[in-house]
Parts: C-alpha cells; structure tokens; sequence
C-alpha cells in the first residue's frame, strides 16, 4: 500500500493512494499562492497599474502539482473531500488522459462550480493581449528581482483553465451522500462522512474487508452552518491520514469573528468604507449571520452590504437549499418553514444586496459608507482589485482580510503606499493541535499519516510545541513528491463458500472453539471477488470411442490424504521407541526450532519442528515407515 | 442561645453521629456553623458546652464513629477549633473529652502559645478533612498533634503519603519542627496551603516562615527560571527554582500545570494585603512572573530551557491561569516595582485587552486588573498630572476600549463600560484623561450603547454615561455636539420610561440620584421639575427597585429642601441646627408640588416590604423634621384632612393623585401625625422569611432531612 504525495501544501492537498489493486486520487486542490508574483488584474484601466516599469508578466497563473512521480492516466478514482480541494480538477480530467470517475457530494460539486466559474470569470474577462513565456527559462528567471527569481518550479505553472473545460471536468463527476457506500471494482469500498467544515465537505473511509484508511481532510468540530463532523465512523482504522488542519493555529474563530465585527463597526461609524476580499461561499455565510445579528446592536442597520460575485446569486440561493446537509438548527428551520440562512432577510429588506459585477446596477445603487464583500482574496483579480484602487488611498476606510489562504502582507504589496486601514482577521474553522489530539485518542488510529508541516512547530514559533501533532507511535510526515509506503501489510483476503460446498464441510473441533475442516473447492476470482465452488465430480471413465471434449478437461481429483495437526510430545515419544521398538541409545538434543532426535546405531534422525517433522535414515525403508508410523500415531489426523 | 434551639440541640447533635442518618447538604453544616460562631462570640463558650452536654459529646463520639460522612467530621473538628480558640474552653474540653478527641491530643503546655489556637480556628477551617477509616486517622500512637493538625490539612483527595514518612514517624519534637517537616515533603500541591497557613500566623518561628514562603513562591520561581533569559532580579530565583517534585507537577499535565499555578497565584494574592506577609516581599520578581506566566498563556514567551519550551505548550490559551495571573497582577499594583516591570505589566495589560483570542471572562479580568494599575499609579507633580507611563498608555487604552464597546459579546461591552465608569469616577478630573477622553470615540460610543439588545449593556451604558455626564465628558464640547450635550436627560428619561427590562431603569434611577445630590447641571437647572418628572415615572415602575430608589431620591430632595438628615450618633458633636433652605411652608408646598407625598404615601402601602420600609424611614424622617416646626399649625389653624384622607384608599390602591401635588402641605402633615409609622416600621422590620432565617429553623430543617421532628409525623394523622 502507497502514498504518493503530489502537493507539498498541507490544506491543498492532493495524494494518490494505491490500495489492492485501485489507484485513488484523494483530492486535487489548486495553490494558487504564485498568483501573488503577478500583478492585479484591474477591470478599470488603472493608470498606476499600467505605467510601471519593468516586466510584463501575461501568463495564467495556476500551479499544478508534479505529475512524474506517477502516471495521472491510471488513476481510477477521484474523491473530493471539500470544494476547495477540487479546483484543480480540470487539470488532471482534462490533460493527463485520465478515465476514471471522480466522486464527490453535489454541495461539493454546486459550489465548486461556483467557485471555478468565478475564477474563469475573473481572468477571463480581463483579456491579455499578449502573453510571454520566455521568463519561465530558468536562466532568465534567475535574473529577475526577487522574490521573483526565488519561485519555485515556475515550469509548471499553467494558464488557467476555461469554463469549457471546467464543464467536462465535472460531468465526470459522480454524485454521493454521506455514509453512501460506493464499490470500487469490488476490491474496496469507500464512504463519504461529513466533516463539518464547509456545506457537503467530506471525510472518506478507504476500506476492504481486512483493512482500513482513513482520509481526514478539512474538517471542523465548531458548530457553524453545515452537518456537525462524523467522527465515530473513523474509529478502528489502520492509517489515518491527516491533512487540512487550520492555517492558523493561534486564532480563535470566535475571537476572530468579534474583531471583524468591531473593526467593521468603528469604520462604518467613522463614515469609512469596509471591503472583505473573500470566496463567494463559505465563511461568507457565517459571516453574513453575524452581521445579521450584529449591526442592528451596533446601530448600522441602515449601512448597505454589498456581495460583489459572478456566482454571489447562486452562492446565496444554493445554500438555502442544501438543507439535508446543513447543521441540525438550520435543518430544523426549513420544516417551520423558514430559511435556514439568515441573509435571506438581509437581502428581503435590502440590507444585503448582491450584484455579478461592479458594472451595472451596481453603480446605480452604490451608497457609501458600506461594506462590500468580494473576490478574490488573492487582490490579484476579481473586482476587489477596483475597490482597492479606489478606497486605499483614505484612511477612513478598511480592508478586512478573513480568508487565511493568502499573507495579506504580500497581496497589499502592489497596491502601496496605502493609506486604508488593514485587519487581519483570518478566520479559519478547521481542526486546530488540540482537537487534533483528541480526535486521535478518540478513534485510535494505528497509524497516523500527515504532511511535514504538521509535525513541528511553525517555523515563526518554533517554541511552541503544542502546534503539532502529538500522537503515539509518531505520525508519519509525507513532503511534496514523496512516496510513502504505508506501515502496514495485508495478511487477509476474504473468500466466500458457496452454500452447497459449505453444507458438504465436516468441521472437527481440534481445541474447544477451534474447529477445522478440509475443503476441496475451485477458487474462483471474478472482479477482486473471491468464491470457493463445488470441485467437479471424478471424472467418469471415459468411453474409449467419445472424444474427451474440451470442457470436460478439469484437474484429476486425487485421493486425499489425512492432514495432521497437534504437536509431538518429545519425551513420550522417546518412551515409546525405547519401549515398544526396542531403541537404547536414542539421544536427543535441543535445537532452536525443536528438538532433534538421533537413534545413534541406526544412524538416523528425527527432526522436530513446529511445523514440520523430518526422518532422515539411509536406505531403511523399513526403519523410516515405523517411525512415520510412529509419529504419525502422536498426530491427530482428519 | 434561645431555648428552642437549646432544646433541638440534642436531637440534631444525635443525627450528626449516627452515620445511618442522612445529612443535609454542606450548606447546612456551614450555616451552622456560622451560628455556633455567633453563638461563641456573645457568650462564653465554656458555659455553653457545660449547658449543652450533647456538643462535647458530639465532639467526643465523632471520632469513634465507623462510616461518618467526611463532611461531619470536618465540621466537628472545625467547631471543635470554634470552641477551643477560648483558652478556658479548650482545656475544658481537653479534660471532658474522650482521648481520641483532638484537643485531648493537643498538649496542654502547646496552648499557651497563640499558635494552637490558630490551629484550631484558621488552620482547621479551610480545609476539607480526610475521610474517616483511612489508616491517616487510625491506630496512631505517640504524642498526636502533628499527625491530626496534617490531617486536618489535608485536602480530601489528598493522596497519603508512605507510612515511612517523617510526618508519621516523628515522635518527639515541637510542633514546629513537625510542621517543617510536613512542610518538606508534602506534594507541592498540598503544602501550598500549608505553606498559606503558616505565613499567616502572626507568631511562627522566623526560619519557619521562610521555608514556607519559598515554598510558595517554587512555582513561579520555576517558571521564571524557565523562562528567563539572563539572570534575573535576586530574590525568587535563589536556591528555591530546583525543585524537583514542583517541576514534575508543572510538567506532568495541562491539568496538574494550571492547577499549582492558579492556587499558587490565589495564595499569594491573598498574602500580598496581609500585614504579617513575609518582608522582604518580592514584589518585582513576582511582577516579573506574573507578567511571564500570562506572556506564556498568551503564547508570546520565550522559552530558555526544555522546560520553558514545555510550559510555553501547556500554558498556551490557558484561561484559567490567565485569570488567575491577571487577578494577581492586579493585586501586585499596590506595591511598587521598578518602571521597567511596571512598563511590561502594562504592556501585557494592553496586549491581553488587545488579543482577539481574549475570552471575556479574560477580558473582563484584564479591565479590573488594568483599573487597578491606573488607579495606583503615583501622581507626580510635573508637565502630566498622571506620572510619566499614564498618557501614552491612555493614548493605545482608548482605541482599545473603542474596539471592545463595539464587540459582538456583550459581556465584553458591559465589562468595558464598567471600566470606562470606573476610571472616570476617578480620573474625570485629570487633563490627561479628559484629552485622551474627548479625541477618542469612546463617549460618542457609549452613548450608543444606550440602545444596545442587551439589558445588562443598557444598564452599564446608563452608568458610564452618566458618570461621563456629571464631569463633563460625555460628548466633546465643540458646537456640534451642543445637542448631544444636552439631550441625555431626555434620553436617559425615555429609558425610565419605557425600557422592557429592569437593569437599566434601576440604573437610570441611580444616576439621576446622583445628578441630584451633585447639583448635575440637568438636575440644578430646575430641581422642583426634574424631582416631579422623575418621581412621577419612577412611582408608575413595576420594579421594586426602581421605586425604592425613588425613595431614595426623594430623600436626597427632602434633604436638599428642609436640611441633611440629623446624625443619630449620640457621641458626635452636636452641630447647631442648619437653617433649612426656605421657610417650611414653602418647602412643603416644594414637596407637595414635585409629587414627593404620593410618591411616599403610596410606597407606604406598597406590596414590595423594601420600598415601604424605606417609605417608612423617609416619612419618619420627614415628621421629625416638621416637629420642630411646631408653630406651622398655630399659625395656619386646624387643618382640613379631607382631602389627604380621601386620597388614603388610592394610596392603598396604589393609585396616584391624578394630578399630582394638589394636596394641601397641612393636610398631608396632618395625615403624616396621624399614622402610627413607629408601628408600622416594627411590623415591616420582621421580615417574612425570619422565620426561615432563624437559626431554629436551620436546626428543625436539619432534623427533619434525618426524620427526626416526630411532632410532624404527628400532623400527618
């Protein structure tokens, strides 16, 4: 059993586990952090953008992980855990031959299109006249001023991919509700459970009658919007592998959410503007029910929310519909009837309003201060890139940074000097160390398998040893391009008896609760399947003049001999040979194994082992039957 | 002791050494005891165990008794500590009681030296005592006092020490030098308290007390040597820091961890005020521990060894110590300590206000820590009134307290408010304050809490506001807030006047007390109409509260009308009489035109026994006063009581004059004569549950928890 590792980034992961004789891709996510090399896309001519010196950099900006380490065309399978571990998706179904079916649960795959169709939007709709690749050449990019020269493995960045693409990608993907078990070729069978963290966000069991992996990726133990996390599926697994824990161990959500709300209320009051790069679902949400709640104790119920999106429609009205994968508060809302959201409200009284784009209605209806939410977090596309260009320069306003997958150091890097206020309130609701331990002692994995990042400190806190994970034996770390061979070995294969050969069994008990029965069977393999039938009958004896046809040419069953179990009582079998065979000089020795024993006249050995006997005696046939006879009486036979 | 609780004694003395009766709950024991504390503190104890023979019996028997719940037994020996704290009772007891008993087991010579005493009272009493029928209680022989005072020390979970160890095998030795011992093995989860009691002894052996102080300060001294970096402040660090059991302890768990530091930060903040604390008293390593164990909650610190680096993983988001360093950090503001560690305890102050991660509870702690540390901060004479740190910390305090007015939490609002009042209680007249006040947003805030869902928010927003109010503070005093100045009356009214909950119409009714009592511009301005307006919304509030500050306002106006209130201290110099401010007939007619006397006749009747007695007390006062008017009724003739008197049943009704104030001030006084307020002050002074409070019906309660009132068996048929 192999891990092949194919990303080094331990929330955007993507491994491929081969496990009997299936090739499972557990998630494709896309890190998109070599985005930040670039500069923003503006969709107004920005003046500041557009004169400044230097390179033009005109590529796609999206990063597949390596691929040599192993052929993507002979994946069978994909499982998605989270929409965002699917955005690469298109990549791998698309370019790299592969045939098999990507499985996946339809919130997944709903708002997974959303979130591509965002990012297609977003690029495409800012057209690049030109495009260069020669920087790529190693010898240039050298020469480029850092942090530039310093990216990695520029080679493998990748244009980013169209809606056309994007459609194919997911028409391979096959629909499953958690606990749903699918077979896989009937060698495993893998089951989605929910994981807490985002609307239809999965864990996967990877299992075969003897064996069992688990894939833990982005879950959540906090009680947001979707389907609290399955944790007592995961017990009594052999692996567990681990990924996706939170981005940023040391905040709070709780914490970080009230900083937002406070930072947000003292700029609106100030007559600021609030922008929120941030995904078109997800967090938003909960966001969204806070403000709900919040502004009209902090008295900014007339203060507008704008949520600026290609998707913000669909974002919005998808998640009123998903309830069977919401938490059980919200589920229990739609049977009053009632939204299970509340920005539902928001958008009735015109609180909330949502637009596809900056052009449009937009403009119209545009009244500051305010609070836009919009994409995309990186500040490098989408049209956040218009709200920075157009709020930074007054202190009054604020931008609020709660999405954790980028430094938000580096995505304000273009738009210096800036004269808006920055809050960074990352707000991230997967597992933190702590509910990583107890999740452990809570389902007792044998062995724990996660990403190196986990298994030390931060490198900016490197004295705090409560930021990684603890577990008993110490988990296995896996780095981008690594092969891992899992810690343990298949010792077991089930095989089923057909009803007529099991009625046919005589089982003998050879220790109380143990009982044993020969079987003559045919094995019978079809589709990892294993089934023990009926052997054929003896063969008639054939009619000299009928042709043996082809079919009838099955194995000869020949007579069976007895099989023996037990052990041979060493001293009483000496006893024995001295007694009733008339043996004097017999000596036996200890061996590592067993014992040896040397009838030293007759210039023979008996050798004991726990599994075997050998009588080595030259040329006394006669000598060699007694004493098989012999031993064979301290034997019990069926 | 009344006889009917002598009576009970016995029977309930019996239901406390039979262990097949049921106990009533701990509370009851403590409720008792508190009695028998009162009991011993007005007469002698000696006559009342002579009186009572069932208590030494009690005292005697409960030794002996197989199975007796831990809780009885901890009160016999502290009531036994109760009684033998009189030096006459303890050798009574000592002769009377049977050998097993613990005053038998004290030597008598040890009782001539104050300590024994303080044995039995102070060290018996906060701790919980071992189970009965463990081997620490049983079969000891040779002189007795060591091993039953350890006992007695003992927290219940306690685990016992080998038999081998020198707390049981000493056998001679004075009780010091026992203690010392027990003191030097005991886990250091257990001698902390040990270590408490000893330093809060007034006379101990010196040496003693400095083995204990070490004691308690291991801990923190480990942690600060964990955490140090180069050698730090003399002191703390010297010779105590390689203590190998604590280390263990703080290593061992998350649990063991935050449990030795939350006591050991409890311990030493209940010293730091005692007078007996140990002198020198380590304020500066203690500050600069303190600062470290929150730098480690808060996951900033840095480690200097492998244990640093393990405290650094265990403390990290601790709140539990986090609470209980910034309590001591707070008390650790009374004491000076060099401007180095005072600018980091205030650094970390802010940083902990700061945190995003901050629970409210922590938040909350932080607010009463960072109060007390602005408040002890010494006030120079110089360029700022408020010493040199002050200014720049209220200049990062106040965006803060902003952030923390906006919080989605109540708790946090209302505990950032509750601070804001408190330090411009203190502060609203210091210029560095108010300029730091007024550039921030913080009043302009907390005007807008006033609105806020939550009640309790309300009610704090009404406080601080205020408060900000009666110094000026509570909007900026340019132009443009002229109108924010001057509509918080109304504002504030309008609460009183339709606000759902009661928090804050109680609170409103507190700051508008005392605008009246500070001559607060709204209320000076015209007082007879401010009076009126406020007593007529606060007579129509269903919250007794909320009417019986009423009262109380109006006792504030009564004073400010006919004179303060004569002092009842019959040794205080007599001050001559102050002329009252206008003639009376006037003040009456002030009185009657503002509403006070319906406002108090029908809070005389009314269903709330808080608000009529104080009713009572107001109208007392208000008689005694007129009394030495006496020339009013001569000057005016008899007095037509008609109308007052067809006014009494709406009174009663609870209903007002509709309008208010047309009574006749001599009607009114007349009818104020006539009523008998002594009686009816007698009446209410008996509460309706003194019954239920009595130390009888303790006892009775106790008694029929074991079946043991026969006489209420006796109603059943």
């Amino acid at each position: 059993m192999k891990l092949y590792c194919l990303s080094g980034h331990p929330t955007l992961p993507c491994n491929v586990l081969k496990f009997k004789s299936t090739t499972i891709m557990l998630d494709c996510g896309l890190d998109m952090t070599s985005t930040l090399n670039f500069l923003p896309l503006p969709l107004v001519q920005s003046p500041r953008l557009s004169n400044l010196p230097g390179w033009s950099l005109k590529d796609g900006n999206a990063f597949l992980d390596k691929t040599e380490l192993i052929d993507l065309s002979t994946v069978d399978v994909i499982l998605i855990s989270n929409y965002h571990c699917m955005m690469a998706l298109p990549y791998i179904t698309e370019h790299t031959g592969f045939t098999g079916t990507v499985y996946a649960t339809e919130p997944t795959v709903q708002i997974g299109r959303l979130l591509m169709e965002e990012l297609v939007n977003f690029i495409e709709r800012v057209p690049k006249a030109q495009s260069a690749s020669l920087w790529k050449n190693k010898d240039i990019q050298r020469l480029l001023p850092s942090p530039l020269k310093d990216a990695v493995e520029v080679s493998t960045w990748r244009r980013c991919y169209t809606m056309q693409e994007v459609n194919s990608a997911l028409s391979k993907i096959q629909l499953v509700g958690y606990s749903q078990k699918i077979e896989l070729f009937g060698a495993v069978q893998v089951t989605p459970l929910s994981s807490g963290y985002a609307l239809g966000s999965s864990n996967w069991i990877i299992q075969s009658h003897y064996e069992k992996v688990s894939y833990v990726s982005g879950s959540s133990l906090l009680t947001t919007h979707p389907q609290p996390m399955d944790q007592a599926s995961l017990k009594n697994s052999d692996v567990l592998v681990l990924t996706g824990l939170t981005q940023i161990p040391t905040a709070n959500p709780d914490g970080m959410v009230g900083e937002f709300c406070s930072n947000l209320a003292l700029t609106v009051r100030n007559g600021g503007n609030v922008l929120v790069p941030c995904y078109p679902s997800g967090v938003i949400y909960d966001l969204l029910e806070c403000l709900y709640q919040y502004i009209d104790s902090a008295g900014l119920s007339s203060v507008p929310l704008y949520f600026i999106s290609p998707v913000a429609n669909s974002s919005l009205e998808f998640s009123q519909i998903f309830a069977e994968w919401l938490c059980h508060n919200k589920q229990s809302k739609v049977y009053l009837p009632e939204p299970p959201f509340p920005h539902a409200e928001l958008i009735q009284t015109n609180k909330l309003k949502h637009y596809p784009s900056i052009h449009g209605d937009f403009s119209n209806d545009f009244r500051q201060p305010c609070v836009v939410f919009t994409g995309h977090p990186s500040l490098r596309f989408g049209d956040v890139v218009h709200f920075m260009e157009l709020w930074g320069k007054s202190s009054l306003n604020t931008v609020i940074f709660t999405e954790p997958d980028f430094s938000y150091l580096e995505a304000l890097a273009p738009y210096q000097p800036l004269a808006m206020k920055c809050i960074y309130c990352p707000i991230d609701t997967r597992l933190n160390f702590i509910q990583v331990s107890k999740l452990l002692k809570e389902v007792q994995p044998l062995h724990v398998v996660c990403p190196e990042q986990y298994t030390q400190p931060p490198p900016a806190q490197s004295h705090r040893m409560d930021l990684m994970i603890d577990c008993q034996p110490p988990a296995m770390s896996y780095r981008r391009a690594e092969v891992l061979a899992l810690p343990f070995k298949r010792r077991y294969e089930k095989i089923e008896i057909m009803p007529e050969l099991a009625d046919s069994l005589v089982p003998m008990e050879i220790k109380p609760g143990i009982s044993l029965a020969t079987v003559s069977a045919v094995l019978h393999t079809k589709d990892n399947k294993h089934l023990l039938q009926p052997p054929p009958r003896p063969a008639q004896p054939t009619s000299g003049k009928k042709r043996k046809r082809v079919s009838d040419d099955v194995p000869d069953c020949k007579v069976l001999k007895p099989l023996l179990s037990g052990s041979i009582p060493v001293e009483q079998f000496v006893q024995t040979l001295e007694k009733q065979h008339g043996f004097s000089d017999i000596k036996v020795e200890d061996t590592a194994k067993g014992h040896i024993v040397l009838l030293q006249e007759a210039e023979t050995l008996i050798q004991i082992e726990e599994d075997s006997t050998h009588i080595i005696c030259d040329n006394d046939e006669m000598l060699r039957v007694r004493l098989r006879d012999l031993v064979l009486k301290f034997l019990q036979k069926f | 002791m009344d006889p009917e609780c002598a009576q009970l004694l016995p029977a309930l003395c019996a239901v406390l050494v039979d262990p097949r009766q049921p106990v009533a709950d701990d509370t009851c024991l403590e409720k008792l005891l508190d009695w028998f504390k009162t009991v011993t503190e007005g007469e002698s104890s000696v006559v009342l165990l002579q009186e009572h023979p069932c208590l030494v019996e009690l005292l005697s028997h409960v030794l002996k008794v197989q199975d007796l719940s831990s809780g009885v037994l901890s009160f016999s020996l502290r009531l036994a500590g109760t009684f033998a704290a009189q030096e006459n009772c303890f050798q009574y007891l000592q002769v009377r009681s049977t050998p097993s008993s613990p005053c038998r087991e004290t030597p008598a010579c040890l009782w001539p030296r104050r300590p024994v005493s303080s044995w039995c009272t102070s060290w018996l009493c906060p701790c919980e005592v071992e189970p009965r029928g463990s081997p620490a209680c049983r079969g000891v022989t040779g002189p007795r006092v060591p091993r039953r005072s350890w006992i007695t020390l003992k927290s219940p979970c306690a685990p016992r020490p080998p038999p081998s160890s020198p707390v049981f095998s000493s056998s001679d030795g004075s009780l010091w030098e026992t203690v010392a011992r027990a003191l030097s093995c005991l886990g250091p989860t257990h001698m902390g308290p040990l270590a408490l009691g000893i330093l809060k002894l007034e006379h101990c052996p010196q040496a003693l007390r400095t083995q204990a102080f070490q004691v308690l300060l291991q801990p923190l001294a480990c942690v600060l040597k964990a955490t140090v970096q180069a050698p730090g402040p003399p002191g703390l660090l010297d010779g105590t820091a390689d203590d190998a059991t604590t280390v263990d302890t703080l290593l061992a768990s998350k649990s063991s961890c935050a449990g030795l530091l939350c006591r050991t930060l409890a311990h030493l903040e209940e010293l730091q005020p005692l007078p007996q604390r140990p002198s020198p008293w380590p304020q500066a390593s203690l500050l600069g521990a303190t600062v470290t164990v929150l730098r480690l909650c808060d996951g900033s610190a840095a480690p200097a060894s492998s244990v640093g680096g393990h405290l650094c993983g265990t403390l990290a988001g601790c709140v539990r110590v986090q609470r209980a360093a910034l309590d001591f950090l707070g008390t650790l503001s009374q004491g000076t300590g060099p401007q180095e560690l005072v600018t980091q305890a205030l650094a970390v102050l802010l940083e902990c206000l700061e945190s995003p991660g901050s629970s409210p509870t922590v938040l909350k702690k932080a607010f009463q820590a960072t109060l007390r540390w602005l408040l002890s901060s010494p006030k120079t004479p110089g360029c700022s009134d408020l010493g040199p740190l002050i200014p720049q910390f209220l200049r990062e305090l106040f965006p803060v307290l902003q952030k923390r007015l906006c919080h989605p939490c109540w708790e946090v609002r209302d505990s950032a408010l509750e601070f804001l009042t408190q330090l411009s209680r203190h502060w609203g007249g210091q210029a560095d304050f108010r300029c730091a006040l007024l550039a921030s947003e913080v009043p302009q805030l907390a005007l807008q809490l006033l609105q806020d869902p939550e009640s309790y928010v309300r009610a704090s927003a009404v406080t601080a506001m205020g408060q900000l109010s009666s110094q000026g503070l509570h909007a900026p005093t340019s132009p443009e807030h002229a109108e924010a100045r001057q509509s918080l009356f109304l504002e504030l009214l309008h609460i009183l006047s339709v606000d759902s909950e009661g928090f804050p119409r109680r609170a409103v009714m507190q700051v508008f007390t005392e605008w009246l009592r500070d001559g607060h511009a709204d209320a000076a301005q015209d007082t007879e109409q401010f009076v009126a307006t406020v007593l007529q919304a606060a007579s129509r509030d269903l919250d007794w509260e909320v009417r019986a500050q009423g009262l109380e306002l109006a006792l504030v106006f009564l004073g400010q009308t006919l004179g303060p209130p004569r002092t009842h201290c019959p040794y205080a110099v007599a001050l001559p009489e102050v002329a009252p401010a206008q003639p009376l007939t006037e003040a009456l007619r002030a009185l009657c035109h503002v509403g006070l006397f319906d406002f108090a006749f029908c809070a005389l009747f009314d269903c709330d026994r808080p608000v009529a007695q104080k009713s009572c007390d107001l109208l007392l006062f208000l008689r005694d006063k007129i009394a030495s008017y006496s020339s009013l009724r001569e000057a005016r003739g008899s007095p037509n009581t008609a109308s007052a008197e067809a006014t009494l049943p709406r009174w009663r009704a609870g209903e007002q004059a509709q309008p208010p104030g047309d009574q006749e001030p001599e009607a009114v006084l007349a009818m104020l004569r006539s009523l008998d307020l002594e009686g009816l002050r007698s009446t209410l002074a008996e509460s309706s549950d003194h019954v239920e409070k009595s130390p009888q019906s303790l006892l009775q309660d106790m008694l029929a928890t074991g079946g043991f009132l026969q006489g209420d068996e006796a109603d059943c048929y």
